[in-house]
Order: structure tokens, then C-alpha cells, then sequence
């Protein structure tokens, strides 16, 4: 059994050592995307202390170290945008969209709303549906609701992912075995941009399954 | 893409005049259109499955109904490639299985029921903040069908965030 696991190991690390440094959940993923706004980290959707309603989290701008968090901005040329699919078709119905207006400091959202095409260009579609204030590093929150009973966040947060990827990149570069009995969060102590939006069940009109994804797209 | 930019260009600089001329005219509206960066549903996909840098961008920039049949198999082989013994997991998946569901990176959310990654009786219902979504993935990789083999592989013994959750809005927890 144990010289298994030695030699599933070595196996793992083989392949590992060839792909180079590994990062977790979406955290700086790609050549392109590393260390831009338009990062993602992690996308969460969850549902709400009410019942009624679900939560769609989009964090971006990763392992960001306390000293690094007060400078840490959304950038007005990057939309953050979630995906639904109602239909299982993956192909999105409807769409939420994170646009960040620098000239008054707020994260304004548009939908959810059926895009006028769908795919990996976008325009911002419809009318503002809610908007609010970034809140600053270190300052008490600030939400902001839109008429259509939208409730909205965008700053700095803790990054809720936990994972020992230190030891994981270890045992994939073969100088360990498996995991420790106690493991040691990689993201303890680092920061993400994050949007949390509160959303009426309503405003999706589904009842059942539906797929999410995330997105960020650049102007062009 | 450049098509549409030179045609606002030529509206814009043929509504000029008239603007100049006349004051309360409204100004035309420019459509900023954006082009997609990066793309993500289930944590970690990209960085466990997609291995040569040119394909991490193209994962990220293709749209989930066209991942499937450009990714799968190159996911297979590196399920394969991690754990040469995979026969299936836990959820009865084999190899194909698992990485035809994984290849098309959407979450699915119950917009009725519990939503979580996985909590013993619902498997992706959605993602609640302190799921220990990397537990699941690797018990779903290194398991096997009894959740038992590689024991060393299958949790990474960080079980929970670094700080508690809010209970209400937002959620996430106050920065460091």
C-alpha cells in the first residue's frame, strides 16, 4: 500500500513538474489574466439568510496582502459579469452585469436581463438596476438596494477561500508525501475585490436548476 | 471588432456639426462593447485540468457550450495523468463522466433547494462560502469509488476560512 501511494505520488509529480507553478481556485489562472483587474478568483452563488432570495459573489484581484489592500481598485474598463442559464443549454438568458464608474467611485449593476446577444462580447444592457458606494479599506460597510430590490456591495474582504495549496505544490513537486494531519491555509491573512449582490429569486423567474458562470471582459 | 468602432467613429464625427449648432440636441451615444478576460464557474477547473498556458487562456476566454467539446478529452488525460489508477468516484463517475461534466464550466445553483458544493446529501446545488470545495474535488479525483484510496491525497486538512463569516449582508468577512 505504501509503496503505492510513493509511486502515485511520483506519478503526480511528474506531471506536475511539467506544468509549473500551480494556483488555486481561479487565483492569477492565466498568463494573461495574472495580476490584471480583470482576475477572478472565485465565483460563489448561495442561498440567502432569506430564503427568497440568492447571493452571487464575484471575487477578484487575489492574494492581496493587507499592506497592498487600501490601493487595490476595480477597474472602470472591466466588467464583471454573471452568467445564467436557465434552459441547460449553457448558454446564458439572462445576464447581471458589474460595471465600476470611477468618476463617482460606484459599482453600478445592470439586469438581471436577457442580453441583446449572447457570447464573449457584451455591451451593458438595460437600465441601472442598482448602484453603490465602494466601500473603503478599513471602513464600515456600505450597501446600496436598486428598485428592484437588489442589494449591493463592492470592496475589499477577507478571501473565503481556504486551501493548503503550499503543501499541494509540494506533493505535486514530489518533496512530500500527501497532506499534514493539520494544514495550513495558504490564503490566511490575504484580501480579494469582491461584489456581493443580494438578488431576488423573482428577478430570475427559474424554478429549479440553473447554471452560473462568471466573466470579465474588457473594453475594447 | 474594428468594423463597429469605425462606424461610431463616422456617427460621431457626422453628428458633429449639428451638435455644434444646436445646443439642446443630445449628445449620440456611444456603445462601449467588452470582450471576455477570464472565465470561471467550479472552483479551481482551470489551474487542476487545463496544463500548457495557451490553453488556460483559451479555456478562459471560451464560452461554457463550446468548452465541452474542446476540453474534455484533453481533461481526461490529465485526470488520468493525476491518478493513473482512476476507475470511479465516489458518484460512480468514470473517467469520460467526470470530465464532461467538469470540461463545461458552469455552477449549477437550486434556485429551490440547499445550495451547496457538497454537503453529504446535495452535490452541486450551488456554492456556499465555507464549503471545503477542495476536499470534494480531490476526494472526487484521488478517491476512487469508495471515497477510500490515496488517503494522503484526498483532504488538504484546512477545513474551514481563516475567519468567521458575517451573518448577514455581505457575508464575507471584514478585511485583513
Amino acid at each position: 500500500m505504501k509503496r503505492k501511494k510513493i509511486i502515485l505520488t511520483s506519478i503526480v509529480a511528474a506531471v506536475f513538474i511539467t506544468a509549473g507553478i500551480m494556483y488555486a481556485a481561479d487565483h492569477v489562472d492565466t498568463p494573461a489574466v495574472t495580476s490584471q483587474p480583470s482576475d477572478i478568483t472565485d465565483l460563489y452563488v448561495f442561498r440567502a439568510v432569506d430564503p427568497a432570495n440568492l447571493v452571487f459573489v464575484a471575487n477578484s484581484q487575489g492574494l492581496t496582502s493587507p499592506a497592498n489592500s487600501a490601493t487595490l481598485k476595480f477597474d472602470a474598463n472591466t466588467i464583471l459579469e454573471f452568467n445564467i442559464d436557465k434552459t441547460g443549454d449553457n448558454i446564458e438568458d439572462l445576464v447581471i452585469q458589474c460595471k465600476y464608474d470611477a468618476a463617482s467611485n460606484k459599482m453600478q449593476i445592470y439586469g438581471p436581463i436577457a442580453p441583446s446577444a449572447t457570447g464573449t462580447k457584451s455591451k451593458l444592457e438595460g437600465n441601472l438596476t442598482a448602484e453603490v458606494a465602494v466601500t473603503a479599506y478599513g471602513s464600515n460597510v456600505v450597501s446600496g438596494t436598486g428598485t428592484t430590490g437588489i442589494k449591493a456591495f463592492a470592496g475589499t474582504r477577507d478571501d473565503p477561500f481556504f486551501f493548503d495549496l503550499n503543501r499541494y505544490k509540494a506533493i505535486l513537486a514530489g518533496s512530500a508525501p500527501g497532506f499534514t494531519a493539520q494544514g495550513s491555509d495558504t490564503f490566511a491573512g490575504t484580501n480579494v475585490l469582491s461584489v456581493v449582490l443580494e438578488v431576488p429569486k423573482s428577478l430570475i423567474g427559474a424554478t429549479g436548476n440553473i447554471n452560473v458562470w462568471l466573466e470579465t471582459k474588457k473594453k475594447i | 471588432m474594428k468594423t463597429p468602432i469605425k462606424i461610431i467613429a463616422f456617427i460621431f464625427a457626422g453628428s458633429f456639426f449639428i451638435i455644434s449648432c444646436k445646443k439642446n440636441d443630445t449628445a449620440p451615444v456611444v456603445i462601449d462593447y467588452y470582450e471576455q478576460q477570464d472565465q470561471m464557474a467550479r472552483p479551481a477547473i482551470n489551474t487542476v485540468f487545463v496544463t500548457a498556458p495557451t490553453d488556460k487562456d483559451l479555456f478562459n476566454t471560451t464560452i461554457p457550450s463550446a468548452m465541452g467539446s474542446m476540453f474534455q478529452s484533453k481533461f481526461q488525460t490529465r485526470l488520468l495523468a493525476l491518478n493513473s489508477g482512476y476507475t470511479t468516484n465516489a458518484l460512480g463517475q468514470n473517467a469520460a463522466t467526470l470530465t464532461g461534466l467538469l470540461a463545461t464550466d458552469v455552477m449549477g445553483v437550486s434556485t429551490t433547494g440547499v445550495t451547496t458544493f457538497f454537503d453529504g446529501t446535495n452535490i452541486l446545488t450551488g456554492r456556499a462560502l465555507a464549503d471545503d470545495v477542495i476536499d470534494v474535488e480531490l476526494l472526487l479525483i484521488f478517491g476512487g469509488p469508495t471515497g477510500t484510496s490515496n488517503p494522503g491525497l484526498t483532504k488538504d486538512n484546512v477545513n474551514a476560512n481563516d475567519k468567521a463569516f458575517l451573518t448577514s449582508f455581505p457575508y464575507l468577512a471584514n478585511p485583513w
